[in-house]
């Protein structure tokens, strides 16, 4: 896979998509002028199809396909994929986009090729999805934008967009907005940056987030802030997978001590979910390096007497993530991470840390945790 | 018309064949017994009486037979004319066939006809005349003479004699033929036990039959004949000894013209030779010699001996008596009267029940054509077709029915249908204990299946075993059953061979027009992605379409 060059231009991403959509049209339209039953490749998006590359250090598809052929049995499927297609490119053109709820009501108008549900569209959505990915396009690029926007990002950041006319843009300061902060929007593959700073911080809560940024923590340390918010958005990751490789920054992800949040949200934010491998190449950010709170931040920091037992849902997924996860499995430092979280059986939040009062994250933990990267795990 | 030559006997000679049997009294008092217990029963059995008698005499004077009824309305009651273009009855006889119960030519001698006893035409008159106090009306002219006879004949019902009220000679269009009229109390109804029933089942298993109805209301109806040539006329045959209840046997002792035992065995049954007689006579020993008088054998005797017939081993009894419609002439009569996509038919081989043999034959026709029949319906289109019930009374005469209703079982005993007790029919329990599930149909649990099909079963014999004197349903002998059976498994594995095939090709239709709805999809797709135009948008679909049928070979 081709991983996004630096710089591009809008409209050339744009050129590239409909070269994609364009060329499986005329392949079909091949097809059926030489007498044959067309069909589409899409690449199969079942966990079975997907592997966890260490080189590239994310999940990806294997090389299996479908076919598509058009048939009795597929003549509707087929029908809907190509329509779909149809509507992404005209979206395209049209310099527009329609959220995920939006295409399902716009195919509402294509009578007996209509989708039943969403839950059918969502499905066409992610093949098509599937197969622009082999060409290096995202669905944002498809113009099928999520419904949920992107977390917040405060620090020395100047984020260059398009204004209403074109060729007209506009630049934001994510220094200057005072106890407010960016919001990233839907799609993000138009966005320029410029930056003097040193660091991405990927924080998990929007409470931390806030407490960083109204004291101006981005200034001491140079670092840009962005809030994840749970389980990080498609707009989340992207962002800060084309902030990293444009601006060339390491990104330190900082959440719970938990299972869910090395397990769901560090690890999709580095390395993606087999659910939707075949976003990875675009979505994941590699260079991600987990920051805290580690295991050994429970003892380092005394934090012993704030925090929680181990739910048996925490258990679960940890034994999970030993057992069966190749990212985890694959670093020794983590499996030594997780067993020994397992043997403690507690769970420590973020805000733990105010244990030694509101401003220790900002004063001590972080400037120390931020000058040993070496304690970072992979 | 080959009246009088030497293969069909003349009026004359059928009418030299006819005597008294019995008294008429004890029906008058058990009329159900003869099919007369309700009012519009009693139409039909009066029509059937009347068309099978005519039937049975056209065929046996080899005329090709054109009958017409007519039914009007005369106040309160109904009045019921039947005519013929038969041979015509002798004049001294005319009184003797209407107006005496038992009268006919058929009881003694054992061929397979319509009529067996000599009673239904006689009841139907004596019907009329207990329910309207009117005799019967019969006009007949035999070929060849100047002028018809007219009378008016009722039934002395005390002593079983024929009172003839007026008698005159007059003038006919017709060159000859019978015609009976007899007002009776009876209503007119319509449906599956309705006259028009009865002739156009009358029509399907007798092809060469033309017949017309006229109904109380006018409307005229006509079954035209398509076959243009006569059945074979059944053989007479002798009764074979295994077939003789003992009652019957002491009355043929008491009749016997014979003069010793052997002699009366030799003669009086089939398949019995000297050899068999002697047997037989040695089986029951005591008392009997071959030499025995036969009118003075006594009782104790003659059970020995109907003992004795029945322990020896005697070869089976002739088959060539018989004469099935065929299945030639049962396919014309199913694809005559009932328009289906599919018939089979099928003539079994002579078998035998209790020394009589008899003959089944199973004719099944399948569906409507343009009518779309899936039985894998699913569930929304069947409720959608109940709906469409409500609002579209079942027809009778509506043949075959509807996908979800049982099939129509159309009976049929020596070429004439059986209109009532169907439950109680041995060609029904045959049906509904036969699994139609493994032959592709639907079939609610001991009953019979559920198809747009009509199933035809005739049971041709000697002597057809009815469950009582009304004919109107076959008893039970394991031997017609098991033939029943047969037949109808045979058409039933007939049927699911069209049936799958039939389903193969409508599943394959459905594919192929549930593709079709989506090619213009596709094309629309294409022509928005690669901009092209209408035209070539079109052309990508009919392409698209050509290699969908190449690919499928529809």
């Amino acid at each position: 896979m081709t991983v996004q060059p630096a710089n591009h231009g809008a409209t050339d991403i744009d050129r590239r998509t409909l070269a994609v959509i364009e060329s499986v049209a005329r392949q079909v339209a091949a097809a059926i002028a030489a007498g044959e039953l067309p069909e589409i490749a899409l690449p199969r998006r079942g966990l079975a199809n997907v592997r966890y590359d260490a080189d590239k250090g994310y999940f990806e598809l294997g090389e299996a396909r479908k076919t598509r052929r058009l048939t009795a049995g597929t003549a509707r499927i087929f029908a809907q994929t190509l329509r779909l297609m149809a509507v992404s490119r005209q979206l395209v053109a049209d310099g527009d986009f329609a959220t995920k709820r939006e295409a399902y009501y716009v195919a509402k108008n294509w009578g007996v090729c209509r989708f039943g549900d969403q839950a059918e569209s969502d499905a066409v959505m992610d093949d098509i999805e599937a197969l622009a990915s082999m060409y290096g396009l995202s669905r944002e690029q498809l113009r099928f934008h999520p419904e949920s926007h992107g977390g917040a990002v405060a620090g020395p950041l100047t984020v260059i967009d398009r204004g209403a006319v074109p060729g007209e843009t506009i630049e934001i300061d994510c220094a200057a907005l005072g106890s407010g902060a960016y919001s990233i929007p839907h799609s993000v593959e138009h966005l320029q940056f410029r930056t003097k700073a040193r660091f991405i911080l990927a924080i998990e809560t929007g409470g931390m987030f806030q407490r960083l940024n109204n004291h101006r923590f981005w200034r001491e340390a140079n670092g840009i802030l962005v809030e994840l918010g749970g389980v990080p958005t498609r707009a989340t990751r992207r962002f800060i997978r084309r902030l990293s490789d444009d601006c060339r920054l390491p990104v330190y992800c900082f959440t719970d001590c938990d299972p869910y949040g090395f397990a769901n949200i560090y690890r999709t934010l580095k390395v993606g979910s087999g659910n939707a491998a075949h976003i990875s190449p675009l979505f994941c950010v590699p260079k991600a390096r987990f920051l805290g709170v580690t295991p050994k931040d429970i003892v380092d920091y005394d934090l012993g007497d704030a925090t929680h037992p181990l739910s048996r849902v925490d258990e679960k997924r940890a034994r999970d993530a030993l057992a069966n996860d190749p990212f985890f499995r694959r670093h020794r430092r983590w499996v030594a991470a997780i067993e020994s979280l397992l043997k403690m059986g507690v769970r420590a939040e973020q805000q733990a840390l105010a244990k030694w009062g509101l401003n220790y994250v900002i004063e001590k933990y972080l400037p120390r945790k931020l000058a040993d990267r070496r304690s970072f795990l992979p | 018309m080959p009246e009088g030559d030497a293969t069909h006997p003349t009026a004359f000679e059928m009418a030299a064949r006819q005597r008294a049997i019995s008294v008429s009294e004890f029906f008058l008092k058990n009329r159900h017994l003869l099919g007369f217990d309700s009012q519009s029963k009693a139409v039909v059995t009066t029509v059937r009486e009347a068309v099978d008698n005519a039937l049975d005499a056209c065929e046996e004077a080899g005329i090709l037979p054109e009958i017409a009824v007519e039914i009007s309305r005369r106040g309160a009651a109904l009045r019921v004319a039947v005519e013929d273009n038969g041979p015509g009855i002798v004049e001294g006889q005319i009184g003797r066939i209407f107006g005496k119960l038992l009268y006919g030519s058929r009881f003694h001698k054992l061929s397979q006809s319509r009529g067996q006893q000599g009673m239904g035409i006689s009841a139907a008159g004596m019907y009329g005349q207990l329910t309207t106090g009117l005799p019967m009306h019969i006009i007949s002219r035999i070929a060849g003479e100047a002028q018809a006879a007219e009378l008016h004949v009722s039934i002395d019902t005390s002593r079983n004699r024929p009172d003839i009220h007026r008698k005159r000679h007059l003038d006919w269009d017709r060159p000859h033929g019978t015609r009976v009229e007899v007002e009776i109390e009876g209503r007119y109804q319509r449906g599956p036990h309705s006259v028009e029933s009865y002739l156009k089942q009358t029509a399907i298993a007798n092809p060469h039959v033309t017949l017309a109805l006229r109904d109380p209301d006018g409307v005229e109806i006509r079954f035209q004949r398509s076959v243009e040539t006569l059945p074979p006329l059944p053989s007479e045959i002798r009764p074979h000894p295994h077939g003789v209840e003992l009652g019957q046997l002491i009355q043929m002792l008491s009749d016997a013209d014979a003069r010793t035992l052997r002699q009366f065995l030799e003669r009086a049954f089939s398949r019995v030779g000297r050899k068999t007689a002697d047997a037989i006579i040695e089986r029951a020993s005591a008392g009997l010699s071959a030499r025995s008088y036969p009118r003075r054998i006594a009782h104790a005797e003659a059970t020995r001996l109907h003992r004795a017939i029945a322990g020896t081993r005697i070869s089976g009894p002739r088959t060539d008596c018989l004469a099935p419609i065929g299945e030639e002439r049962l396919l014309e009569g199913l694809r005559k009267e009932i328009d289906a996509s599919f018939y089979t038919v099928l003539t079994r081989r002579p078998a035998v029940y209790r020394g009589n043999p008899f003959q089944v034959e199973v004719g099944l026709a399948h569906g409507k054509p343009g009518r779309p029949y899936l039985e894998a319906d699913d569930g929304s289109t069947r409720r959608r077709k109940r709906r469409g019930d409500r609002e579209q009374p079942a027809q009778a005469a509506d043949l075959p029915g509807r996908s979800d209703e049982p099939v129509r079982l159309l009976r049929f005993a020596n070429r004439v249908p059986l209109l009532y007790q169907q439950p109680a029919c041995a060609i029904t329990r045959a049906a509904t204990q036969i699994n139609w599930r493994s032959y592709g149909l639907r079939q609610p649990k001991g009953g019979l299946p559920l198809a747009p099909m009509v199933m035809l079963v005739h049971v041709a014999s000697v002597w057809v075993p009815f469950t009582s004197e009304s004919k109107e349903a076959v008893a039970s002998y394991p031997e017609i059953l098991r033939e029943l059976k047969l037949g109808l498994q045979d058409c039933g594995r007939r049927l699911a061979r069209y049936l799958r095939r039939d389903r193969a090709l409508r599943l394959a239709e459905a594919q192929r027009s549930r593709i079709e709805t989506y090619l213009p999809h596709v094309g629309i797709a294409l022509q928005e992605i690669l901009e092209i135009g209408d035209a070539e948008r079109e052309r990508t679909v009919a392409a698209l379409d050509a290699v969908l049928r190449r690919q499928r070979k529809i």
